[in-house]
Parts: structure tokens; sequence; C-alpha cells
């Protein structure tokens, strides 16, 4: 039982690197930006910062793969200040998310959203991770098992081990 | 004339190609010298005749032949001589020509340096090139023929894409494809070594230098592209995740896999059917890299063409060696004898952890680029794939490699002990825990997990040049041992050092400027200044000016730092007359810290010009990193045991298995 024992502990040191790894993507992913020009930027910095967010994950509909935080165009600027306003109405950013996706389509959106037409996108990764490891260790089991027969101790070798063990 | 002679030379170079394919393979089944050596000279001409294609369609461009259509469509004759040269890989049509033109130079250099290869492996593997050549070649002469004629001939050309015209972005295409193609070498050696049946370490001596060659320029062609990004694209970002800078980031991905692995074919004669695997794979990579960019499924810059019939093509011969390859893969690899038994501590343990998690990310930017594609196709949901996807699956992926990267050299084939190499590394662990603490000290914004990216690019940094104080005993011995160490230490060791080093630049500078960067948007009339990160810009007023193709309208901005002068910056907007298209020139100052950056943008009412300054802290390091893994390649790539051919093995009287314990 002591190999599922390191299995599982094997399993939560990987879940807690896992999620390490994701607070310093979050933490890297966050807002940087661009294009806003001057006039549009909000009064409240909190309510900018938010702007900035939603803006980084929406897609400029006319450009070549931009958020509109980052583009110049036109369309991007009426977006960009859409969502401003409906900040000022005091709007969530899922209730503004929706409104956006309401109007433009689920292609507006940079992140993908998680429902059932989108599971292959988000699962493959760590399930391929997964199968990753489940042929490395079977493979290196059958590779152990082919070159290396683990024969049972003689009976002189026992006695000579626990004479080994009792001096140390 | 000229144009003609390159059309003769493209058609007859398809004839050579499809003699190339077709007579070694056979000789390589019979048996027969004769037959097999034909490769050699057929290597050789298929060469010389695309790099007469090449030159002639060059020179239609440089005399600015606008009978010849391909000239016509992409050239206009006030363009600088640097872009009409670059202009010629700068379209469909002429990019095709150069990336056969390079497939044929790997070619000839293995036909040419590789005597000492075994004949049939040297037969198959011209063949298998042979083969990738008739299909590019096939596909230039039906679909994308940059030699067709217009009459009459126009006077003046339709001009060339201006973000286009730029020094960098000239030397991007030549070196990304170098490293796209390169990995046909490794391609055509797996698919050589199916077809015989046989793989020893020889085999990944041979393929190692070639796929080294392709990762340095992929690498490099990569850095550039990016750069290209960060000072035309006017907003200072360096990645984007886009499509077409994934599909040339998959090939880095698994091309940088196979380096690895094909480390451990070579050492410990194990991973021999995941090396050819990794090796067919990385291929394939580049052609859908090819295929994604050139057909038009995308849209970007770079789709050229958006004619449905290439793309069929292209997704054809992608089916034809992709398919076929994997078939090959699946009827032959059962005939390789693995051998090379390892502990999972070990350095072959690490270099399969560093392969696992190389190709699951890899796959991770495959899912993220083609799962658009694919549900657009076969269902009415159509939704966008961007960088907070890629944040949240590529970036979790790769941290837990970056931290075990140090490791790995510090490991002992077959079985390795962590404890002693972590005693090993435990300067270098210091430096890093002590630099995330200053850097947390400092911090006064930012993401607090800004310092520990920082700490893990400096333990990259520290972790690669302990494994080299450590080999040639810098604190443990005299200087005259140290010297005779540090001399005789294998290049390739210097290599990895610069490598995993250049890797720690590129996070330091992307965690840096990622978490730090400063904006300032502002609306500035001239004489008004604007401050940033330490920085005091005046806006001097703007002036207009005529370029060699273009009008410009021209920022001046005087930076002062504390009261003193520093640099004057000149950001500028460019309209192209032929074109009818404008770009945004930024002006950077670059210093140790950072990169101030000025974009000038429109005219507001008044007499004020929007204006858009950033500071990029330590921008510099992601591209002075690229350059370091490039030299990295490079000083590896002299080692002595990867050009003196391939010494046979010493054979292993004891079984080495218990050396280890003995100790």
């Amino acid at each position: 039982m002591d190999r599922l024992a390191i299995i599982a502990r094997v399993l939560r040191k990987a879940v807690a690197m896992a999620g390490l790894a994701v607070m310093i993507a979050v933490a890297l992913g966050g807002p940087a930006a661009h294009a806003v020009e001057p006039d549009e930027v909000l009064q409240d910095p909190a309510l900018e910062a938010r702007a900035r967010a939603i803006s980084a994950n929406l897609r400029c509909l006319v450009c070549q793969n931009q958020s509109i935080d980052d583009s110049h165009a036109p369309l991007a600027r009426d977006l960009r200040i859409l969502v401003r306003e409906e900040l000022k109405q005091g709007k969530t950013d899922d209730e503004i998310l929706d409104y956006v996706v309401a109007r433009y389509g689920e292609f507006v959106l940079l992140k993908p959203r998680f429902v059932p037409h989108n599971y292959i996108l988000w699962f493959a990764t760590p399930i391929l991770l997964a199968l990753g490891i489940v042929l490395i260790v079977v493979s290196y089991r059958r590779s152990r098992a082919v070159a290396e027969p683990e024969a049972p101790l003689t009976a002189a070798e026992k006695r000579r081990l626990s004479r080994l063990l009792d001096q140390s | 004339m000229i144009a003609e002679t390159g059309h003769f030379a493209l058609i007859l170079a398809l004839a050579v190609a499809v003699l190339q394919t077709v007579v070694p393979i056979f000789g390589a089944r019979r048996g027969d010298a004769r037959l097999m050596g034909f490769a050699v000279p057929a290597a050789q001409a298929q060469f010389l005749l695309l790099a007469l294609a090449f030159m002639a369609l060059m020179t239609a461009y440089v005399t600015s032949d606008f009978s010849v259509q391909n000239v016509y469509q992409n050239s206009s004759v006030a363009k600088p001589l640097l872009y009409k040269i670059s202009a010629v890989w700068g379209n469909h049509e002429g990019s095709m020509v150069l990336w056969v033109l390079i497939l044929a130079l790997f070619g000839a250099a293995v036909a040419t340096y590789g005597r000492n290869l075994p004949p049939t492996l040297q037969a198959n593997v011209l063949g298998v090139q042979g083969a990738i050549g008739v299909a590019f070649l096939l596909f230039i002469v039906t679909t994308s023929n940059p030699f067709l004629r217009i009459d009459p001939a126009p006077f003046e050309g339709l001009g060339f894409n201006p973000v286009l015209q730029d020094p960098a972005l000239a030397f991007h295409p030549p070196f990304l494809y170098a490293g796209y193609v390169g990995f046909s070498m490794a391609f055509s050696f797996a698919i050589a070594a199916l077809i015989d049946g046989k793989i020893d370490a020889a085999w990944a001596r041979w393929v190692r230098p070639w796929t080294l060659a392709a990762w340095m320029c992929l690498t490099l062609g990569i850095a550039m592209g990016s750069w290209w990004a960060y000072y035309e694209l006017g907003w200072g970002g360096f990645w984007f995740w886009d499509p077409v800078e994934n599909a040339s980031f998959m090939p880095w991905l698994s091309g940088t896999a196979l380096l690895h692995s094909a480390l451990v074919m070579e050492k410990r004669d194990a991973l021999k059917v995941w090396t050819i695997l990794l090796a067919i794979v990385t291929f394939s990579l580049s052609l859908v890299g090819t295929f994604l960019v050139r057909s038009g499924v995308l849209t970007s810059v770079h789709a050229f063409a958006v004619d449905p019939a290439r793309g069929v093509f292209i997704l054809g011969i992608m089916a034809v060696f992709i398919g076929g390859a994997l078939a090959l893969f699946a009827w032959r690899a059962p005939l390789l004898r693995q051998g090379g038994l390892f502990a999972p501590i070990s350095r072959e343990g690490a270099l399969v952890f560093n392969n696992l998690i190389l190709t699951t990310a890899c796959a991770a930017v495959f899912v993220g680029t083609l799962y658009p594609l694919a549900l657009q196709s076969l269902t009415p949901e159509k939704i966008s794939v961007g960088p907070p996807f890629f944040n949240y699956t590529f970036v979790p992926l790769i941290v837990p490699l970056l931290v075990a990267v140090p490791f790995g050299p510090f490991l002992a084939w077959k079985r390795g002990d962590l404890a002693a190499a972590s005693q090993r590394l435990f300067a270098a662990a210091c430096v890093a825990v002590l630099a995330m603490i200053v850097v947390a000290a400092l911090q006064q914004r930012g993401p607090w997990l800004a310092p520990i990216g920082i700490g893990i690019g400096i333990w990259l940094i520290g972790g690669a040049l302990s494994e080299v104080a450590f080999r040639i005993k810098l604190f443990d011995a005299g200087r005259a041992e140290v010297i005779r160490r540090a001399v005789n230490l294998p290049r390739s060791a210097y290599g990895t050092m610069l490598a995993h080093a250049g890797l720690g630049l590129v996070v330091i500078g992307v965690v840096a400027t990622t978490a730090w960067r400063v904006e300032d948007i502002t609306a500035l009339k001239p004489g008004e200044s604007t401050e940033i990160a330490g920085y005091t810009l005046r806006f001097e007023g703007v002036r207009e000016s005529e370029g060699a193709n273009y009008a410009e309208r021209v920022g001046f901005f005087d930076v002062s730092r504390g009261g003193e002068a520093i640099t004057r910056l000149t950001p500028s907007k460019r309209h192209f007359n032929v074109e009818g298209s404008a770009t945004t020139e930024s002006a950077i100052h670059v210093s140790w810290r950072g990169d101030l950056y000025a974009v000038l943008g429109d005219p507001l009412e008044g007499g004020a010009y929007t204006v858009r300054v950033y500071f990029n802290p330590l921008v510099r390091l992601i591209w002075l990193g690229a350059l370091v893994m490039f030299f990295g390649g490079g000083v590896s790539l002299f080692d002595r045991r990867l050009r003196v051919g391939a010494p046979v093995r010493a054979k292993a009287k004891v079984p080495p298995m218990r050396l280890a314990d003995a100790k």
C-alpha cells in the first residue's frame, strides 16, 4: 500500500505546483496595455483597472488577433467606450461580457468560455499530460520487467542483510 | 530571358528531384552502390539549379523588371535596394522558392559532407529529401509560378507591404525557413532509419548537428519576428500568441525536445522510438506551420496566398508526408530495439521530464491554434483563442520545467543523486532566493508573483554557471588546474550553459516587462511635457518630411532625467504613397534599466497630438537571451565530437549498472 501513498504524495505535489503555476500565470497575464486614448480613461482608477482587464479579453473584430485594449481601430475604441459606459452604470464584469457576447457573438472573447463545445479545448492539455505520464510509467515498468527480473534474496543474503542493518 | 532561364531551371530541378527520389532508394533496396551513389550528384545539381532560379528571380527584382507579374505585384522602382531583395521572399511564390532552395542546400550539404555516412543511410536520406523537394517543386510549378510574364509590361509596380519594409523583417523569413526546412534533415534521417529498420548511436550523432543548426536558425528567426513586432506594431508587446507566431513556436518546442531526446539516444542508446517519432512530429509541425501561414486559412500579414487551390495542394502534401511517415513508423518502429536502462532520477530521467513537458506544451499550443479552425468548420460555433488561454495552459506547464532545468546537467547518466545535485546547486539557489527577497522588498507595484518569476530566471542562470564552475573545479583547485579543465571541457558543456542561461535571461525579460511596464497616454501640445519612470519628455513639435518611398510626420521629444538632457526621440508616422497605407515608427531610448518607448499618435483639436509613452523594464533581455541561446547552439555545434564523424563506441566489458553503487 505504500506505493499508493507515494503516488498520492506525488499527485498532491503536482497539484500544488500546478496551482502555484496558475497563480503565476494569472498574475503575469494581468492587464498590460496600450491603445487607450487619453479622453477614454475613467477617473476612478479601480473602475479603469476593471475596464482594462475586460478590454484585454475582448477581440478587436476588424483587426488581426488584437484585443481592443491593443488596437487603434475605431471599432475597438467604440467598444472600449461601451465597456466603460457599462461599468459606470454599475454592471459587473460578467454582465458586461454577456452583453458584448450577445451583441457580437462568442468570437469576441479571447478567453473561450468553459462550455461543452469548448471542453476539448480546455481539457486537452491536462489529459495529454496525464497520458504522457501514464505512458512513461508503463514503458519504464515494462523495460524494468524485461531487463531486471528482481530475484528474491537467498537465505544467506537475508542473514547478511540483517547483520549489516543491525550494525548501523 | 533571365526569367525564362529561372523558370526552366525550376522545372529541371523538379525532374532532378524525381530522379533523386527514385534512383537512390531503389538502389538501396537492391544494394547497388552505383545507383545509391547517384544521390550525391543529383542533390548537388538540384541545389545549383534552384540557386540559379532564385538568382534569376532576384535579378528581376533588383532591376525592377515589371514584365514579371510577381515583381509587378510586390515591388516598385523607388523602393530601397534592401527591400527589393527582401521582397523576393516577401511574397507567396518567392518565399516558396526560398523554401525549396534551403531544402536543396541541406540536401547538397549531406551529399557533400556525408561521405562517412553508411551508403544505404545516405542514399535513403537523400531520397527522402528528394521526395520533399518533388512535392514542393510541383506545388510551385503548377500553382505558384513566380516567373509568369505580363504583356504589356507596366511602368511601375504595385509596391510592397510597408510594414514588411524593415531590416529585421528582411532577414526574419530566411532564418525561419532555415529552421523549418532544417528539421527536414531529422525527418529524412528518421524515415531512412525506418526504411532500413535499424538505428544506432551513430545515427543520433549525425542527426544532432542538423537539428541543432535548424533549432538555432528557428530561435533567431522567431526572436527577429518578435523584435519586429515590438517596435513596429506600436505598443511594445513582444509576443501575441497569434496563430502565425504559434505556427513557428510549435516546431521550436518539439525541436527543442528532439535535441534533448537525441542526446539520450546518442549517449545511452535509449529512447530510440521516441526520438524517431519526435523527428517526424517536428518536421510535420513545420509543414503544418507552412500550411497555416501559406494557405490563407489564417488572415495575417503572412498570408499572401488566399487561393484555395494552393491550400488544398499543401494540405495534400501534408497528408502524404505526415500520414505516410506515421504509417511507416507504426509499421517499422517495433523493429527498433530499445536499449539503455535508467533509474527515474538520472540524466535520462531529467531529459524524459523535459520531453514530457515540452511536447505537452507544444500540444497545448497546437490545440489552442487549431481548435477554433476545427470548431468553425464542424459546428456553427465561432470562437477566439487568445492570450488568456495560453496563460492558463502553457505557462503552468512550463514553470515546473524551468525550475527543473538546472538539475538536469548535474544528474549522472543511468542513476543520479538528487541530494548531491541539490548540494552543488545550493549557491545558485541562495542567489535566486536572495534575488526574490530583494525584488519583493523593492517592488512598489505589480503582482506579488513577479519576484518569484525573476527568481526562477536567476536560478536558471545561476544553475547554468554552477554546472561549468563545478566541472572545471573553479573553487576547489589551483589556477593551473582550473585553466586546464576549462580548456579541456567539451564545447557542448559551454553550449548547454549558454543555452540554459539564455533561457534565464528570456524569463527575466518576460517577467519584468510584463509585470512592471508603465504607460502614459496623453494629449500634448508643442512645449508641453509628460513624465514617466523618472524621465521627462518635452514635446517640441512635429515636422513633415519625405523619405525614399514615403511621406513622414516626425515628432520631436527632448528626454531628460533629473534635469539632465539625455536624448531626443523622434517617433513618426509614415505614409507610403505607392501602397497607400501607413506605418507607425516608434522611437526607443535604450538603457540598462529598460526601454523608453514613444509613439506619435494622430493630431487632436487645438494643435495637440496623442502621445503614447511606455517604459518597458529589462525588455531587451528577451532578445539578448534568444541571442545567447543561439550562440550556445553554435558553440555546441563546433564540439569536436559532432564534427568528427561517429567514432565507434568501446563496448563496456563490465555490466555497468553496479558501478555507481560500488563507490
